[in-house]
């Protein structure tokens, strides 16, 4: 089952890092977007799969799973769901004002 | 368990939600977030003052022991850095309340420099790498935020890269992390030390340490700092003196922390390449400060050179080099933000950034000219002025371990950094005036007011670094000897 | 073109209280099972969200007339203001407490300072969630 984890993590890694490469502001994000998801795997993958009872005192009594992973996971969602807004709101206040939503055109010249 | 410690972080929070609500009342505003970061600047030295006599310092927060909880550790090298960010980020409050403008202040621009501040202290504090990530996120956020306000095209496009650059670090940070938790399973910063000197750095650990120096680098400004001169040019100068002043510090923190505490083991590998890094970044800092024709370029270069040169103390390694690389980081806090203050004040007077185009300074502004002049020779590491001290021990800690190239690239950018704002000296305050002394603009009072304080605590750094050595002191010698740090959590 | 969404308002009038029942159903089981604070914040909040889409801006806000930075502001300062209350206790920060009562009706119930902390994340999550929703909508 690790094994599995860890080639699905490879597969959201892959397709993650060609979004980022992209030139269009929403991919690059939906990039990033996939990124984190990857990252929540590996997290919940090293920290070993279903090797106990659930870490609930009333529904299971021990061995227990660790449930660390889980608390970092929750965490680092919220974490990337406040700045994957953010970016989302700044990508269309950019797109807006800057009138392209394409890397190429987001340069900007050295003598500004 | 000492609750105090937790004020640094939880003070700015509150106070920044409360400033949410008196939106429309500037002046409170003003009031209530400066009297925030004085209160915040008393308690990091009655906290540091506390470490002197009890030793170090944690907070297990509700009740978890260590190494199950999260836990916030204070050590002399932490509070020094918080003394000194609250102690910036007030003056830098006070140059704000004249020049930052109506707009940003109405956009909730206090509480998000209070959030920044939250993070930064956080990230200071914290003893679990996990909470390091969150308390950096903290300030990466605000900083987002802050580098964005004010909606400016040119800010908008370079903020979306910013943004998308730290995002792609903290990813990094979470796979490294990840790894760390595989390995060793623990992410208290302590446990992990102990658990290295248990089993041995082993190639995987060094792998584990180089990933993590690699986010580092991409936060601190090492080597990996493309994005810096065009993300730190856009957002106002307050908010850009508060940057230059404080986050990229903060990932050198990070990385010191790193490499004496948690992976000191295989130095051959990881210190080696902190130094090439450190060599290579001042040598391309020193180029774009070089190439710079305008006086945001030759600043923004000033930052990362800064940055490689205080790398050198920990690539060396010993506690000399160490102790001077905490002179040179508190030293480099107050005289970055200082020269980026001076800068924006300079674009304000003069409505132009080419070094060429200004003239004449110092005969409208003589005051604002030779504070210029001060800091110009405390970056150059001039005595008895802030740089000398941690210059002058970076160079024997390297001397004494026979460093030679690293030493010999960190003076060279002494003479550099010199001759890069000299130019900016000699071209745009020396010269014929382009403006007669009637029809000039007034410096506002709050700016001039900055400008003073910050000067004073270069002089006092530089004259007074003998009061400050007990802490810098202290403090090098508790990152040498990490076990100090391991038993006061583990076994305190 | 006005679009013809009868559909859609229909079917949300009984959904949005399926949803905002979910929300607090699960903000609640947090207590002691799958849930919490910030989950119970986000159905919630997409339950909102959900009335913003169907029915325009100032109808919503003529019935919710909350300043959704407030609310999340207010959110921040209760989850703080229950951290912190420790302190005051000199109790190690974030420490929580819980006890038993016996309330009329309801019988013998649990109660921990956690929830406060819990409802405070909810709001946060809330106001965050709105704000971020409506600052995209609302300058068309």
């Amino acid at each position: 089952m690790e094994s599995l984890m860890v080639v699905l993590v490879g597969i959201l890694v892959s397709i993650g890092t060609y979004l980022i490469l992209s030139r269009h502001i929403i991919r690059v994000i939906l990039g990033t977007a996939i990124l984190s998801h990857a990252v929540h795997l590996l997290i919940l993958t090293v920290g070993g799969l279903k090797t106990g009872g659930v870490p609930l005192l009333s529904q299971s009594d021990g061995p227990f799973t660790d449930a660390l992973p889980q608390a970092l996971i929750l965490t680092a969602i919220v974490i990337s769901f406040a700045t994957t807004a953010f970016l989302l709101v700044l990508a269309y206040r950019a797109y807006k004002k800057n009138g392209s939503a394409d890397f190429r055109e987001l340069r900007g010249m050295s003598d500004e | 368990m000492n609750n105090l410690l937790v004020l640094p972080i939880i003070i700015p929070i509150i106070t920044a939600v409360l400033l949410v609500f008196l939106r429309s009342h500037i002046m409170l505003q003003r009031i209530i977030s400066l009297v925030t970061m004085l209160f915040l600047s008393l308690i990091s030295y009655v906290l540091l003052e506390l470490i002197q006599i009890e030793g170090i310092l944690r907070l297990d927060f509700s009740g978890w022991l260590p190494p199950f909880g999260i836990l916030f550790v204070a050590d002399s090298f932490s509070l020094l850095l918080v003394l000194t960010a609250s102690i910036v980020t007030t003056i830098c409050l006070i140059y704000a309340f004249s020049t930052i403008g109506n707009r940003h202040e109405h956009m909730f621009f206090y509480p998000f420099v209070l959030f920044l501040i939250a993070g930064v202290n956080g990230s200071f504090l914290t003893g679990d790498i996990f909470n390091l990530f969150v308390c950096f996120e903290v300030m990466l956020l605000a900083s987002y935020v802050l580098v964005a306000l004010g909606g400016e095209r040119i800010q908008l496009r370079e903020s979306l890269k910013y943004v998308l650059i730290n995002v792609v670090a903290s990813w990094m940070f979470l796979v490294a992390l990840a790894y760390l938790y595989g390995t060793l399973k623990t992410l208290n910063m302590a446990h992990i030390a102990m658990r290295v000197s248990e089993v041995g750095q082993d190639p995987m650990l060094t792998t584990v340490a180089i990933l993590f120096l690699v986010v580092f680098s991409l936060k601190a400004g090492l080597l990996l700092f493309f994005w810096l001169p065009g993300s730190y040019s856009v957002p106002p100068t307050a908010v850009q003196a508060l940057f230059a002043a404080l986050l990229t510090k903060v990932g050198i923190y990070a990385l010191i922390r790193l490499f004496t505490l948690m992976f000191p083991l295989n130095q051959e590998v990881t210190h080696t390449i902190i130094g090439v890094m450190a060599g290579l970044t001042i040598i391309a800092g020193c180029m774009g400060a070089l190439s710079g024709r305008d006086v945001y370029t030759i600043a923004t270069y000033n930052v990362i050179i800064g940055v490689g040169f205080i790398l050198i103390g920990l690539a060396v390694g010993t506690e000399t080099a160490i102790t001077g690389a905490i002179y040179y980081l508190i030293h480099d806090m107050i005289a970055k933000a200082l020269l980026f203050l001076l800068i924006g004040m300079m674009i304000y007077l003069t409505g132009e950034t080419v070094v060429k185009k200004i003239s004449g300074l110092i005969r409208n502004y003589p005051l604002f000219g030779w504070i210029f002049f001060i800091v110009m020779l405390a970056l150059a590491g001039i005595p008895p002025l802030s740089g000398f001290v941690g210059k002058v021990l970076i160079g024997q800690g390297a001397i004494e371990e026979g460093s030679y190239v690293l030493l010999g690239i960190g003076f060279g950018s002494s003479i550099i950094v010199l001759y890069s704002l000299l130019r900016i000296f000699l071209a745009s305050f020396f010269g014929e005036t382009t403006i007669s002394f009637e029809d000039r603009k007034p410096i506002p009072k709050g700016a001039t007011m900055s400008f003073i304080l910050l000067a004073i605590s270069i002089v006092y750094i530089g004259v007074g670094a003998e009061a400050i050595s007990v802490y810098v002191k202290d403090a090098a010698r508790t990152l040498i000897n990490p076990s100090i740090y391991i038993d006061a959590i583990l076994k305190g | 073109m006005k679009i013809n969404d009868v559909i859609l308002r229909t079917v949300v009038k009984g959904v949005v209280f399926i949803i905002l029942t979910l929300g607090v159903y699960l903000f609640f089981s947090g207590h002691n099972a799958p849930g919490g604070g910030f989950i119970g914040g986000l159905v919630l909040g997409s339950g909102i969200v959900l009335l913003y889409i169907t029915y325009d801006l100032e109808t919503v806000h003529k019935k919710m007339p909350f300043d959704f930075k407030k609310v999340a502001a207010f959110g921040v300062l209760l989850a703080t203001g229950s951290a912190i209350g420790s302190l005051y206790f000199d109790a190690p920060f974030l420490s929580q407490t819980d006890a038993y009562f016996n309330i009329p009706i309801l019988g013998e119930k649990h109660l921990t300072t956690v929830t406060i902390f819990e409802a405070g994340v909810a709001l946060t999550v809330i106001g965050t969630l709105v704000t971020i929703i409506l600052s995209i909508s609302e300058d068309e």
